[in-house]
């Protein structure tokens, strides 16, 4: 049987896998992308714990999870739009319509 | 034989996630983030939540990942207007010395001499018995009655929220 701790160590490589892309990625989708990514991570250590402890609570816990990112990626990818239709780029850096 | 299953996986999914960071075209990046959910999907299976793998897959490669490529041809982004994915060399050392952290940790904290708290009562057999799907359904509606109706009011937010943000202004 695949031990506990070898979920653990893969979910914290896609967690840092996803922490990397949104802090080098200067486009807005993939940022995005990059949020779900680590949002996956945490659920990957959500199941692992709720199947070795011998519980459900965890895969309940993962069902909030993901309305929470659909609900995220919806509003989110909504107001990329609103600034492409703006600004006609996606580039984050491009994008300083609050530094006045 | 579990083992094989898991290190095909999780290869996959490693892989696939590096991937996505290093793609310069985003529809690249989309493709190979639906390769590492799919592969999640199949971890869920050997976890033995066969319901969660199911929703995985209608959820996210049907539902989020086609939201993703449809905002991604309606903007018609250019691969060649992306800047290249790029790295200094004082920014990989302190990604290294950061990783050598995070390593150090999990290998302390959560490694193999792992102590794991009190367990509850659903074990293989009773699921074996029970069935997952049933499981999960008795325990989402009776102990998570109120999250989970209160998710509804996330969703219609979300939705009313998408809506408004999306919408060309009327002048």
């Amino acid at each position: 049987m695949v031990p506990l701790w070898a979920y653990l160590f893969l979910s914290a490589f896609l967690f840092s896998v996803g922490v990397v892309g949104v802090a080098t990625r200067r486009n807005a989708l993939v940022i995005f992308m990059s949020i779900e990514l680590m949002l996956n991570a945490v659920n990957l250590s959500f199941v692992a714990f709720a199947r070795f402890l011998h519980s459900l609570d965890g895969q309940v816990f993962v069902f909030f999870v993901m309305t929470v990112a659909a609900a995220e990626v919806a509003v989110g990818l909504a107001i990329i739009i609103a600034i492409f239709r703006n600004a006609e780029t996606v580039n984050v850096d491009e994008v300083h319509l609050l530094k006045g | 034989m579990e083992w094989v299953l898991f290190l095909i996986l999780a290869l996959l999914a490693g892989a696939a996630a590096v991937g996505m960071v290093l793609q310069r075209s985003p529809i690249y990046s989309a493709l190979c983030l639906i390769l590492a959910l799919f592969a999640q999907g199949g971890l869920y299976i050997l976890l033995h939540a066969e319901l969660i793998a199911a929703v995985h897959i209608l959820v996210y490669a049907g539902a989020i990942m086609v939201l993703f490529l449809f905002v991604i041809m309606l903007l018609d982004l250019r691969p060649d207007d992306q800047p290249p994915v790029q790295f200094n060399r004082v920014e990989v050392l302190l990604g290294l010395v950061l990783a050598g952290v995070l390593l150090a940790e999990l290998a302390l904290g959560v490694g193999p001499r792992i102590i794991l708290g009190p367990q509850g009562s659903y074990d293989l057999e009773t699921l074996r018995t029970v069935g997952n799907t049933q499981a999960v359904g008795r325990i989402l509606f009776r102990e998570y009655l109120i999250p989970f109706e209160l998710t509804s009011v996330i969703l219609l937010a979300a939705m009313v929220g998408a809506m408004v943000l999306a919408k060309r202004k009327l002048e």
